[in-house]
């Protein structure tokens, strides 16, 4: 229940962080920080469901955007990075970079909680 | 204690989001901000445009009178209908930003020598090279005397309004995708810049003399005048002028005179200048074909008009397609992005389009100045003083950079102690172009887009100066017209094809031809008319038109042989004249390469390639294999005949033209150079070097023919690139015939950038179309939607609406309000 409600927390408020794009991209890994400290979870745990809030939104708002799309935009980026001109490792990736950030902001946020027990 | 994990798990966190926030470098280039590029919400994925994404809209801005009504018809061409001309102009400028904004700047960019602010230290050259040529201070002088006309300075303020009013607008994820690349912001635009593109368009049309001059002086003096003259004829036995031949013209109002040591100072003199290579240079084959036809010509009775500029193939495009509709007047054709106004089109009642005249309008003189504050140059006998001007030039990641340029009386001094190569120290070299003079900017198109008839025509064209243009013409009523316009250097022959002493005020410019002398031609007796930078006249025009190699020769042959024999014509017979893939230079080459050729001593492979190239129907299309053999072959032969002794020479040296050597052989067998300077026992004729090029060629035909590449398509593998040369954001590899010579002038890079085609029926009958899209956006369906119809041959049938039509077509799509 604890995890869920963390990876929830996490991608709710990385989102809000997102809206309008005026703050700075890597500002939800201050509100994951916030929500590892808030839901306390042990440090593998916390990292996870940082990692997991993160992975879902990032990789979820890039298929949205990628499949209305039509996967044109980011079969080029794909090959200019360059990840084979696929479309599916860009998401991923795009999902594995939020997660690090979060996951380890999370990983922060909990171990600051013990230390501040 | 959980301190350590939490200050190397905090470590790590902030490590990673630092990493992710800076743009690495790999290879010779940067990765954009990873974190910030792969953010849904705020990276590149925002410009993926929905497949479906509606381009309505209605937008209150303050920056307009009245309300003006955009339709956006289903290729994504604007129509703007306002009601005054202000507010058009307003509303083309937020439409040029919304589809094309980081193109805009980024040309304008270049033009400026901002290069290195965007991309880095690698540019700093090139930023010094465009700095260095005066293009700020050409587009500055502009902007001031373009400015005097009011209405011209309301058109460039409204249209810069329009384009701030929508960066205004941006959200900052909405910027285009190449900001996001390189990760820099948008600026505030400003009618500056436009002065500044137009700038960059005279560079492209006229700065191929910024290095030609100086590989030709290198030339003049590695060979001698004498050979030079040889090599680098000005005579061409084949030319079909673009004004014909047998015109009689008046005497000249600037009478020219050479010096009268011009023999032994200028042609004959061997100075030990060596070139420094230019970062940039304009492509040779800039240049375009227009025509049109009369009634008497015509199926319909009706004039047609014929306009395909030949320019490097880019992405986003060069070109946007727009119909402005106001009080005053309604035009539609291809505008500029930075530009207000329509440069190539049509309007109720008159089509025009232009080419490059080729005309020389840039020179280099040899400064000499007191020491090297470069503080005072001695000119008209006595010491004057240069004007210094300090370019600052912004480096990311860099200090500043401060360069130096020394201001003459006869232009910037671009080559000094500063900028330089190995060779030019101790040289100052300064660059005299007419786009130095300032001149009216826009005025012409602005007038083009309202003029009714001829005489509006012609008092238009009058105000241009800078690229010199051949304008095609024909109206509603019938009138059918070319006139070469600009403002031309009055010159003795060869001069400026050198650099010239800048000491002596003889060798100085002796004045501007007026334009009453331009060459024209109004409905000729043949009942067309037609250019493709040819020359414009044979040599009984008084003035000197420049080195033969600025003209090309072959385009304006073989559409003034089919104009000539045509009849009956419809736009469609245009649209496939235009597409034509036929060689005239092959016909013409072909025959002398076998008159010379010893058939009996090739082996199988050579015999098989020279069947190949006899039974080769002279077309560039894609799949024929005698394209790829003939050029292959021609290639060969040149490189058999010159190499020898052009490398020879140490320094840079350009090659003669293919018509020098074709019309050596069509006239003898007897020459010179055909003699290989590597073997000095033996004397080689044109006979021993056509059979070493096809030997040669028919190993480098197999090789080609072994990876599948002997169809001239795959073999010229024509691409359309990004501005940036990214290949995923490029077109590549696209199926379209023709090339050099050949009227459809689509070669590797370089080809028709707009087609266009209008039959001047009560209702006008126009077609286009570009190699591009109307978006600019890489992840938008319409940034390259017309390509592959470009590459095809095929148009678009153009909408020209009232606004009562626009409103009711099934074909219109989406619809823009401005509100006031």
């Amino acid at each position: 229940m604890k995890f869920l409600s963390a990876v929830i927390l996490t991608a709710l408020l990385a989102f809000a962080t997102g809206l309008y794009g005026v703050m700075p991209w890597w500002s939800f890994a201050i509100t994951s920080l916030i929500v590892a400290m808030a839901v306390h979870q042990k440090a593998g745990k916390a990292f996870l469901s940082g990692f997991t809030g993160l992975f879902l939104l990032w990789s979820i708002l890039a298929f949205l955007k990628d499949s209305a799309n039509d996967h044109l935009l980011a079969t080029k980026v794909a090959k200019i990075l360059p990840l084979g001109g696929s479309y599916i490792v860009l998401i991923f990736v795009t999902g594995i970079i939020g997660g690090l950030v979060a996951g380890l902001a999370a990983l922060t946020g909990s171990y600051l909680r013990q230390r501040s027990n | 204690m959980r301190i350590v994990p939490m200050l190397v798990s905090a470590i790590s966190t902030a490590g990673l989001i630092i990493t992710l926030n800076t743009q690495l470098p790999v290879g010779g280039s940067k990765t954009p901000r990873l974190g910030y590029f792969l953010s849904p919400q705020k990276g590149f994925w925002q410009n993926a445009e929905s497949a479906n994404a509606s381009h309505a809209g209605e937008i209150t801005l303050s920056g307009i009178k009245s309300k003006v009504e955009v339709f956006m018809d289903e290729r994504l061409v604007p129509h703007i209908y306002a009601e005054n001309d202000a507010d058009a102009y307003y509303a083309q400028g937020y439409l040029h930003a919304k589809y094309r904004l980081w193109q805009m700047e980024f040309q304008t960019h270049v033009a400026a020598g901002r290069l290195s602010e965007i991309v880095g230290p690698d540019r700093i050259d090139t930023d010094k090279y465009f700095r260095r040529m005066g293009m700020v201070y050409a587009a500055e002088k502009t902007m001031r005397e373009a400015s005097k006309n009011k209405d011209i300075k309301t058109a460039m303020e409204a249209y810069a309004n329009g384009v701030n009013d929508y960066i205004k607008s941006l959200k900052p994820n909405e910027i285009p995708f190449e900001y996001k690349l390189l990760d820099y912001q948008p600026e505030e635009w400003t009618p500056f810049k436009t002065y500044l593109f137009l700038m960059f368009m005279s560079y492209d049309l006229t700065g191929r003399g910024i290095s030609s001059d100086l590989q030709m002086t290198n030339a003049k003096n590695y060979f001698g005048y004498e050979d030079f003259d040889q090599l680098f004829t000005n005579v061409q036995d084949s030319l079909d002028p673009i004004i014909p031949k047998g015109t009689i013209y008046p005497s000249p109002a600037v009478p020219v005179t050479a010096p009268a040591d011009v023999d032994s100072v200028y042609l004959g003199k061997t100075n030990t200048f060596n070139s420094a290579t230019a970062p940039v240079v304009p492509d040779k084959n800039n240049g375009s074909n227009n025509w049109a036809v009369a009634g008497s010509k015509t199926k319909s009775g009706r004039p047609i008009l014929a306009n395909d500029p030949h320019l490097g193939l880019n992405l986003p495009s060069l070109w946007y397609e727009v119909q402005i509709t106001t009080p005053t007047h309604s035009t539609y054709g291809a505008s500029f992005p930075g530009s207000p106004a329509v440069i190539i089109g049509f309007n109720d009642n008159i089509a025009w389009g232009v080419t490059n005249a080729g005309r020389d309008v840039i020179d280099f003189y040899d400064m000499k100045f007191k020491d090297s504050t470069l503080e005072q140059y001695w000119y008209n006998g006595l010491w004057n003083k240069a004007d210094i001007k300090e370019e600052v030039i912004k480096v990311k990641g860099q200090p500043d950079i401060i360069d130096r340029v020394a201001y003459t009386a006869l232009g910037p001094v671009m080559y000094d102690a500063s900028y330089k190569n190995d060779n030019t120290t101790g040289k100052y070299l300064a660059v005299r172009w007419t786009a130095h003079d300032g001149g009216q900017g826009l005025q012409t198109f602005y007038e083009l887009n309202r003029a009714k008839n001829f005489d509006d025509y012609l008092n238009a064209i009058h105000k241009w100066t800078c690229p010199g243009q051949n304008f095609a013409f024909i109206s509603k009523t019938g009138d059918v017209a070319m006139k070469q316009q600009g403002a031309f250097v009055a010159r003795w022959k060869r001069q400026g094809d050198f650099i010239m002493p800048g000491d002596d005020t003889r060798y100085m410019w002796q004045g501007i031809i007026p334009n009453e002398e331009n060459p024209m031609q109004k409905n000729p007796d043949r009942g067309f008319i037609s250019s493709a930078n040819q020359k414009s006249t044979d040599d009984t025009y008084p003035y000197y038109l420049g080195a033969a190699a600025d003209f090309p020769l072959y385009r304006g042959i073989i559409i003034n042989k089919r104009l000539s024999t045509m009849s009956n014509i419809t736009p469609e017979d245009m649209q496939r004249l235009q597409t034509d893939n036929y060689n005239v230079f092959a016909e013409m080459a072909r025959p002398a390469l076998l008159k010379y050729l010893n058939e009996a001593a090739l082996d199988a492979d050579g015999k098989k390639y020279i069947s190949i190239l006899k039974n080769w129907n002279l077309r560039n299309d894609i799949g024929e294999k005698g394209a790829t053999v003939f050029r292959a072959i021609w290639d060969s032969l040149e490189t058999t005949i010159w190499k020898d002794e052009f490398e020879k020479s140490k320094r840079s040296l350009p090659w003669p033209d293919e018509p020098v050597l074709l019309e050596v052989m069509l006239r003898d067998s007897v020459y010179y150079f055909a003699d290989n300077a590597n073997t000095p026992d033996k004397t080689e004729t044109l006979y021993d070097a056509v059979l070493t090029a096809v030997q040669k060629a028919s190993a480098k035909c197999k090789a080609l023919e072994k990876e599948n590449q002997l169809e001239w398509g795959t073999f010229k593998d024509t691409r359309v690139s990004h501005l940036l040369k990214i290949d995923p954001l490029s077109r590549l590899h696209l199926p379209i015939g023709g090339g050099v010579h050949i009227i459809n002038a689509t070669t590797k890079v370089h080809g028709p950038s707009w087609r266009m085609i209008v039959h001047m029926t009560d209702e006008i009958e126009a077609y286009g179309v570009y190699p591009g899209g109307q978006s600019g956006n890489p992840g938008s369906k319409y940034y390259d939607n017309f390509v592959d119809n470009w590459a095809a041959g095929k148009y678009y049938r153009i909408l020209f609406l009232t606004k009562e039509a626009a409103a009711k077509s099934s074909q219109i799509k989406w619809r823009i309000t401005f509100n006031n």
